[in-house]
C-alpha cells in the first residue's frame, strides 16, 4: 500500500492494532532448545527469553501468532522485533544478526498479512515494523553518582535504528512504529534515522510513534509531560502519535485525551490488560477491557486502538467488534 | 511556536514578551565562564536554576570561548541539566557561532529547543544544509540578519536579508514559519557617528515589517548592545534597555536576551531621562545624542569624580601609599616614600610596613577576584619603583637582608628552545607582589643552567614555562635530570601548552619530589606559598601525588580506549576536492621580495580578543569592554594599549616585516604536496591525516586534500613584528616597569598576527588575486569570512613543527631577521609562519590522535627515523612510547 492509501484508510475508520506478542509466546512454553532451533544449537550464550530470535528459529510459531491476531480482526500487526537493535541484541552477542532478524520478522508478518488481505481485499492488513526503545536511554544516567554520564549517545542510537528500520522495510513492513518511548531523546534519534533512511531510499514510509507514561505522575520516564512529548516530536509528519504500555486502559485514558486534544496527527492507544498482579500477570479479561475501551470510542479520542502487555487475540476480537459502531477521531492534519 | 523542555512552552501572538535567561552564557557572564573553566559544574547548575526560578522561560546556553572545549562543555552542561528536573522543565536555547557545537547540543536535548543562530553568512548552500538539520533534530531557529555581504545595518538590508532567509526556509527547506525567529541586529546608538543615528529605529521598523510581511516569524534580539556607548553608566543603560524593550515590543518583538538586573521599570524612568533616551532611540532630534550625553554626565558626575580622584592626596602618607599601590598610581610614589622615610628608623621598616601592607591588600583583592591581572601588574610597578627609590638608603644601612623577610625564593625560566615569556613574566610579577624573591633566568634556558642556578641561589621552588609543544619534552628532561641529581626542590609547571593532564601523565612520574601544574598566575600564589613552607610542603606533596596518580590512571585508561581507523582506511575516506573550483593561477610565482609593513595599517587588523586573554581577562572584544565584571579593567587596559600603540607607530619602536611566495603545486601520493619550479620539484610538504572514525559523509582530512593532483598552487609566508623590541624592553627594565614590558610584548604578538592577517588579504586580493573583489571588515577577517586558509605548522591541522624548516628555507626568512630555535620556536617571539591554501573548500581542522601506522609512514616519507617523528608528534600519538 502506498503512503497515501494508508493515510486515507486511517481517515475512513478506526484501525485495530494487534495485542501482545510476549504473552502469546508464553503460551507455547518454549524451552532453551526451542529458542535455539537447529541453527543456534551451539550458540555461546543462553538464548531462552530472546523472543525476537524466534522469527529465525521458530518462524511458524510467530506466523501462527500473527494469524491469530489477524483472525481476531486486527488491521495492523506488529513485527516481532521490539528488541531487534544492536544495543539490545548485545545481551546475546547477536549484534550482527540484527538485519537478518528484522528482515525475517517483517517477512513472516507480511506473509500472514497477505493471506488475510487476499481473502478479503476490502479489509487490507498492514504490517507495522516494531521499533522498541532499546535497553539504554540517552537522556538519563544509569549511574546515580554521575548524572552527566550516558550509556548511549544520539549518534549510536540513530545508527542502531537506521539499521533496524532498513531491514524491516526490506522485509516488507508497510509502516514503522517507534513504540514504548520512555525517553524522548531516543525517539528523536529514531526519527532522525528514519528520515535519513527515507532520503537514502528516496521513498517515505508512514511513521507511528507511541510513548509510555510510566506512572500516575503523568510523565514519561525521562520526565516529560504528554504535551511536551508531543511538542518534541511534532517536527516529523507522523501518521499517528499515541501511548502504550505501563498502564491499563482506564489509567491511560486522560493522557490519550490530552493527545487527542492537541495532536495534529492521528491518535493511537494500546494499553495493557490492566495493571499486573503480584505475580506479574495481567488479569483483565477481554470483556472488562472492552468496556474501558468503549469510553475511548464514545469520547471520540482515537484513530488506532489495540493492546499491549497481557492482551490476547480474545481481547483484540472484543475490541474489533466494538470499533465497527464508532466513528474515528477527526485528524486535524488531514482536514 | 511550540517549544518544550520537560514541559511545553507555547508562544503565540497573545503571549507576553518571552524572557530568555542569559546568565548561562560564557560570553556574557564572567562568573559562569569561571565556573565552567574551573570545572565547577555544580555551581554552574545553580546559575541555571536561579535563572529558571527568576522567571526565565527559555535558557540560553553558550560555551563559545577560546580557552574552552566548547563542544565538550556544551554536552556536559546539557547532560547535567537533563538530570535536574526543575531546570530541564524549560526549553533550551543552544547558542553558538560554531555549527559543530550547535549540532552536539541538539543531540543532547529531548525537548524542542531553539538554535541560536544560523545565517546566510556562509552562503545559501550552507544555510540550507544547517536549516535542514535543525529541522531534522526538531528545533526552532534564530536567524541572524547576516548574509554573504555582511551584517545588516540598515532598515533596507535588514528586511532584504530577513525576507530572503524566510523565503529560502519556507519555500526550499519547508521550515515551518512559526519556528523561525529573526534577530535583526541590535546595534549601539548615541555613538556620535552619524550613520548610527537610526540604529534603534531601523531595528524597530524592521521588526514591524517582519511581523507584517513574514507570516508566523518571530523577532528576538540581544538588548544590552544598544547602550554600548554608555558602558559604566548603569542608570542610563538601564533606562535605555527598558525604553528599547518598550518600543521593541510595541513594534512586535516577541522575545529577547536581557539581563533582568540591567533593566529599569519603564514607568519609573525619570521623565527627563526618558525623554532624552527616547529622542535617541527614535532619532527624534539632531542633538539627541549630545543631550543624552549631557544628561549622562550629570548623573555620572565626572566633575565630581575628578575632585574625588585627587582627594586621596589629603590622606595620611601610609594611606596614600596604600592607595597608590591598590590603584596602581605611580605619579606620587617617590614623593610619598620620601615623605614617609623619616618616620621609620630603618628603611626596611618602611618596606615591610606600609609598602608590604599595601601589597597585601592587593594580594587579597586579587585572590578574592576583586582585582584583575592588569591592575596587579600596575601595582607591582608602583612597588618596584618605590623599592628602587629606597635602594640606596638600604645599601647605606647595610640592611639588605631582605631575604629574611621574604616568603621564599623562586627560580623561573622558559625552557630551552622556547622564546615565549609573557605568561612567565606575569607569574613572576604576581609572585613578587606576594613577597617572593624571584630569580628570572629569562628564555631559552638550558637545563644545566636551570639546575646549577637553582643550587647556587638555594631557591625554594623551580618554575618552568613554555608555549610550544616541544617545550613539554624539555620539561620532562629537566625533571629527569633533577631526579638523577637527587634534588628535592619542588617543580612548578606552567605555560600555554602545558596542562594538568600532561604534567600528571608525563612529568610527575619522572621526579619523585613535588611536581605541580599551575594553570594561571592567580593560582601560582597559594601553591607557591604552600610549597615554600616545609611543613605544608609535606602535606601538599601527598595530596598532589594522590591527585596526579588518579588523573594518570584515568588518562591511561581513557587513552587506551581511543579507536582509530587505519591510515589506509583514512586515505580511502580522504576529502575529494572539487577541481573545478580551484583558485586561478596567481599573478606572481616563486619567492617575493620581503615587505616592510606600515604599523599604522597593521593596528587596524589587530584581533583584540587574544590580547585580553593574555591578561587573563576573558571575553570577546569588543563585548569585553562592556563586561559587568571585567569591563572596567578591560577598558583601562585597552586605553593603555592604544596609547602605547600610538608611541609604537609614531616613534617606530618596532619593525614589522614579512616575506611570502606562491608556487605551482600538486598533491603527490595521498598526503604530500610537491612544490614545483620550472617543472622540477622545488620542495615537498608532508601533511598528516585524521584517523578518528568519522560520521557518515565526513572525510578524514589532511591538508594535502586541499590541493589538486595537478596544476594547483600553494603559498607560504613568514611575518614578524618583534624586530627592535629589545631596546625598548631594556628601557622598561631600567624603569622597573614590568607592566609596560609585558604590554609591549603582548602588542608585538598582536601586531605579528595582524601582519599575517594583512598579508593574507593582500595575497588574496593582489598577488594570488583569486579574491580581487574582496572587501571585508576586520571583524569579518577575524571570523575568517574570506576564502582560503593559512594553517601554521605547530597548530592543530599540521602539528609537526619540522615543516617550518622547509618554509623558512623556501622563503629565506633569515633575510628579514627571523630564525628557528632547536625546538623550532620562531625567533623573535612575535612571529607567524604558515601556508596559504586558496581553494574555497579548504578549511581548518584538528588532526587529533594518529596511530603508529601513520607515524611510520610519515617518517619514511620524510626520511627521518621513527623515533624522530614520534618526538615531534608526541602530543598526537594514540599510543605510549
Amino acid at each position: 500500500m502506498t503512503k497515501k492509501e494508508i493515510f486515507d484508510l486511517l481517515d475512513s475508520r478506526i484501525l485495530v492494532l494487534d495485542g501482545a506478542m510476549g504473552t502469546m509466546i508464553q503460551r507455547y512454553k518454549l524451552e532453551e532448545k526451542d529458542y535455539r532451533g537447529e541453527r543456534f544449537a551451539d550458540w555461546k550464550s543462553d538464548l531462552k527469553g530472546n523472543n525476537d530470535l524466534l522469527s529465525l528459529s521458530q518462524p511458524e510459531i510467530i506466523k501462527d501468532i500473527h494469524r491469530a491476531y489477524l483472525e481476531a480482526g486486527a488491521d495492523i500487526i506488529e513485527t516481532n522485533t521490539f528488541n531487534s537493535t544492536r544495543a539490545s541484541m548485545a545481551d546475546y552477542g547477536m549484534e550482527d544478526l540484527v538485519p537478518e532478524i528484522n528482515r525475517a520478522a517483517a517477512r513472516v508478518a507480511k506473509e500472514a498479512a497477505l493471506e488475510y488481505t487476499s481473502e478479503n481485499p476490502a479489509k487490507p492488513r498492514l504490517v507495522a515494523g516494531s521499533i522498541g526503545p532499546t535497553s539504554k536511554t540517552a537522556s538519563l544516567s544509569p549511574d546515580v553518582n554521575n548524572p552527566g554520564f550516558r550509556a548511549i549517545d544520539f549518534d549510536t542510537l540513530a545508527e542502531n535504528y537506521y539499521e533496524q528500520a532498513k531491514a524491516l522495510i526490506e522485509g516488507g513492513a508497510d509502516v514503522l512504529l517507534v513504540e514504548t518511548v520512555f525517553d524522548t531523546l531516543n525517539a528523536k534519534a529514531a526519527l532522525f534515522a528514519l528520515q535519513n533512511l527515507f532520503d537514502d531510499l528516496e521513498r517515505e514510509y508512514p511513521i507511528m510513534v507511541s510513548g509510555t507514561i510510566t506512572d500516575a505522575s503523568g510523565r514519561t520516564l525521562s520526565g516529560q509531560t504528554t504535551e511536551a512529548f508531543l511538542t518534541s516530536i511534532s517536527h516529523v509528519p507522523l501518521l499517528s502519535i499515541g501511548l502504550n504500555c505501563a498502564l491499563g486502559a482506564d489509567q491511560l485514558r486522560p493522557y490519550v485525551q490530552t493527545l487527542a486534544h492537541a495532536a495534529p496527527f492521528a491518535v493511537s492507544a494500546h494499553p495493557n490488560a490492566g495493571l499486573p498482579n503480584a505475580f506479574g500477570e495481567y488479569d483483565q479479561g477481554p470483556e472488562e477491557m472492552k468496556a474501558l475501551i468503549k469510553e475511548y470510542l464514545e469520547r471520540n479520542i482515537v484513530n488506532v486502538i489495540g493492546g499491549c502487555c497481557g492482551t490476547t487475540p480474545e481481547h483484540i476480537r472484543a475490541i474489533a467488534d466494538l470499533v465497527q459502531d464508532f466513528e474515528p477521531r477527526e485528524i486535524p492534519s488531514l482536514v | 511556536m511550540r517549544l518544550s523542555g520537560l514541559e511545553p512552552l507555547v508562544i503565540s501572538s497573545a503571549s507576553n514578551f518571552v524572557n530568555v535567561g542569559e546568565r548561562t552564557n560564557v560570553t556574557g557572564s564572567r562568573k559562569f565562564l569561571r565556573l565552567i573553566k574551573e570545572d565547577r559544574y555544580d555551581e554552574a547548575l545553580e546559575v541555571a536554576r536561579d535563572q529558571v526560578e527568576g522567571g526565565a522561560q527559555i535558557l540560553d546556553v553558550n560555551m563559545d570561548e577560546g580557552m574552552l572545549d566548547g563542544k565538550a562543555a556544551m554536552v556536559k552542561f546539557l547532560h547535567l541539566i537533563a538530570a535536574e528536573p526543575d531546570i530541564a522543565r524549560i526549553p533550551i536555547m543552544i547558542d553558538s557561532s560554531k555549527w559543530e557545537i550547535i549540532e552536539a547540543g541538539l543531540k543532547c536535548v529531548q525537548g524542542k529547543s531553539v538554535v541560536n543562530s544560523i545565517s546566510l553568512k556562509g552562503g545559501e548552500e550552507e544555510f540550507i544544509r544547517q536549516a535542514r538539520l535543525v529541522r531534522r533534530y526538531g528545533a526552532a531557529v534564530i536567524v541572524m540578519a547576516f548574509d554573504e555581504e555582511g551584517q545588516a545595518d540598515t532598515y533596507a538590508r535588514r528586511i532584504e536579508i530577513c525576507e530572503r532567509s524566510y523565503r529560502i526556509l519556507v519555500d526550499k527547506v519547508g521550515f515551518p514559519s512559526e519556528d523561525i525567529i529573526f534577530d535583526p541586529n541590535i546595534f549601539p546608538v548615541a555613538t556620535g557617528i552619524e550613520e548610527h543615528r537610526r540604529n534603534a529605529l531601523d531595528f524597530f521598523e524592521a521588526t514591524q515589517w517582519i511581523k507584517e510581511n513574514l507570516p508566523g516569524a518571530k523577532v528576538s534580539g540581544g538588548v544590552s548592545n544598544v547602550s554600548f556607548s554608555f558602558r559604566g553608566n548603569q542608570l542610563v543603560r538601564e533606562a535605555m534597555h527598558s525604553a528599547f524593550l518598550y518600543h521593541g515590543i510595541r513594534h512586535g518583538m516577541d522575545m529577547g536576551i536581557v539581563n533582568p538586573s540591567m533593566l529599569e521599570v519603564y514607568e519609573e524612568i525619570p521623565a527627563e531621562l526618558l525623554e532624552r533616551v527616547e529622542d535617541v532611540l527614535l532619532d527624534r532630534r539632531d542633538d539627541a545624542t549630545e543631550r543624552l550625553l549631557e544628561f549622562a554626565d550629570t548623573v555620572k558626575g565626572e566633575a565630581r569624580s575628578k575632585e574625588k580622584d585627587l582627594a586621596w592626596r589629603d590622606l595620611a602618607v601610609e594611606k596614600r601609599i596604600e592607595h597608590a599601590l591598590v590603584k596602581g598610581i605611580v605619579d606620587h610614589i617617590e614623593a610619598d616614600v620620601e615623605e614617609a622615610r623619616p618616620q621609620f628608623e630603618k628603611v626596611l621598616g618602611l618596606i615591610e610596613g606600609p609598602l608590604m601592607d599595601g601589597m597585601n591588600v592587593v594580594g587579597d583583592l586579587f585572590g578574592s577576584g576583586k582585582m584583575f591581572l592588569p591592575q596587579v601588574v600596575k601595582s607591582a610597578r608602583v612597588m618596584k619603583r618605590a623599592v628602587a627609590y629606597l635602594e640606596p638608603y638600604l645599601e647605606a644601612e647595610k640592611a639588605l637582608s631582605s631575604d629574611v623577610s621574604k616568603k621564599g625564593k623562586i627560580l623561573l625560566a622558559t625552557v630551552k628552545g622556547d622564546v615565549h615569556d609573557i605568561g612567565k613574566n606575569i607569574v613572576g610579577v604576581v609572585l613578587a607582589c606576594n613577597n617572593f624573591d624571584i630569580v628570572d633566568l629569562g628564555v631559552m634556558v638550558p637545563l644545566q643552567e636551570i639546575i646549577s642556578k637553582a643550587k647556587e641561589e638555594e631557591v625554594d621552588i623551580i618554575g618552568l614555562s613554555g608555549l610550544i609543544t616541544p617545550s613539554l619534552d624539555e620539561m620532562i628532561e629537566v625533571a629527569k635530570e633533577m631526579e638523577r641529581q637527587e634534588m628535592d626542590i619542588p617543580l612548578m609547571i606552567g605555560g600555554a601548552t602545558t596542562s594538568r593532564a600532561h604534567t600528571a601523565v608525563k612529568i610527575f612520574p619522572e621526579y619523585s619530589q613535588i611536581v605541580v601544574h599551575v594553570n594561571d598566575a592567580s593560582r601560582s600564589v597559594p601553591i607557591a606559598q604552600a610549597l615554600a613552607n616545609k611543613e605544608s610542603r609535606a602535606k601538599i606533596k601527598d595530596s598532589i601525588a594522590e591527585e596526579y596518580t588518579d588523573l594518570r590512571s584515568k588518562y591511561l585508561n581513557r587513552s587506551a580506549a581511543k579507536n582509530l581507523i587505519s591510515l589506509a582506511e583514512a586515505r580511502e575516506n580522504a576529502f575529494k576536492i572539487d577541481d573545478s573550483q580551484k583558485a586561478e593561477a596567481p599573478k606572481v610565482l616563486g619567492r617575493q621580495e620581503p615587505l616592510n609593513f606600515d604599523l599604522k595599517v597593521l593596528r587596524e587588523y589587530i584581533d583584540w580578543t587574544p590580547f585580553f586573554q593574555t591578561w587573563q581577562l576573558h571575553g570577546k572584544y569588543p563585548r569585553i569592554l562592556n563586561d559587568e565584571v571585567v569591563g572596567k579593567e578591560a577598558q583601562k587596559l585597552f586605553a593603555d594599549a592604544q596609547e602605547m600603540l600610538d608611541s609604537i607607530v609614531e616613534e617606530n619602536w618596532l619593525e614589522a616585516k614579512g616575506v611570502f611566495g606562491i608556487w605551482e603545486a600538486q598533491r603527490s601520493g595521498a598526503d604530500d604536496i610537491t612544490l614545483l619550479e620550472a617543472g622540477h620539484e622545488r620542495a615537498r610538504f608532508y601533511s598528516l591525516r585524521q584517523q578518528t572514525k568519522k560520521a557518515k559523509a565526513a572525510a578524514n582530512l589532511a591538508l594535502a586534500d586541499f590541493i589538486s593532483a595537478e596544476n594547483d598552487h600553494l603559498g607560504c609566508f613568514a611575518v614578524c613584528a618583534g624586530l627592535g623590541i629589545e631596546s625598548k624592553l631594556k628601557e622598561f627594565a631600567a624603569n622597573h616597569d614590568d607592566y609596560s614590558a609585558i604590554l609591549l610584548k603582548a602588542l608585538a604578538d598582536r601586531l605579528a598576527e595582524a601582519a599575517a592577517e594583512y598579508l593574507h588579504a593582500e595575497v588574496r586580493k593582489k598577488y594570488w588575486a583569486y579574491s580581487d573583489d574582496e572587501e571585508l571588515s576586520n571583524q569579518e577577517l577575524i571570523a575568517e569570512a574570506y576564502r582560503g586558509i593559512r594553517p601554521a605548522p605547530g597548530y592543530p591541522a599540521c602539528p609537526d613543527h619540522l615543516e617550518k624548516i622547509t618554509i623558512f628555507e623556501l622563503l629565506q626568512a633569515e633575510e628579514i631577521g627571523m630564525g628557528l630555535t632547536e625546538s623550532l620556536a620562531m625567533n623573535p617571539a612575535a612571529s607567524v609562519s604558515g601556508y596559504y591554501f586558496g581553494h574555497p573548500q579548504a578549511k581548518y581542522f584538528g588532526l587529533g590522535k594518529i596511530n603508529r601506522d601513520q607515524v611510520e609512514d610519515y617518517a619514511q616519507r620524510k626520511g627521518i627515523s621513527l623515533k624522530e617523528a614520534e618526538k615531534w608528534l608526541r602530543p598526537n600519538l594514540n599510543y605510549d612510547l
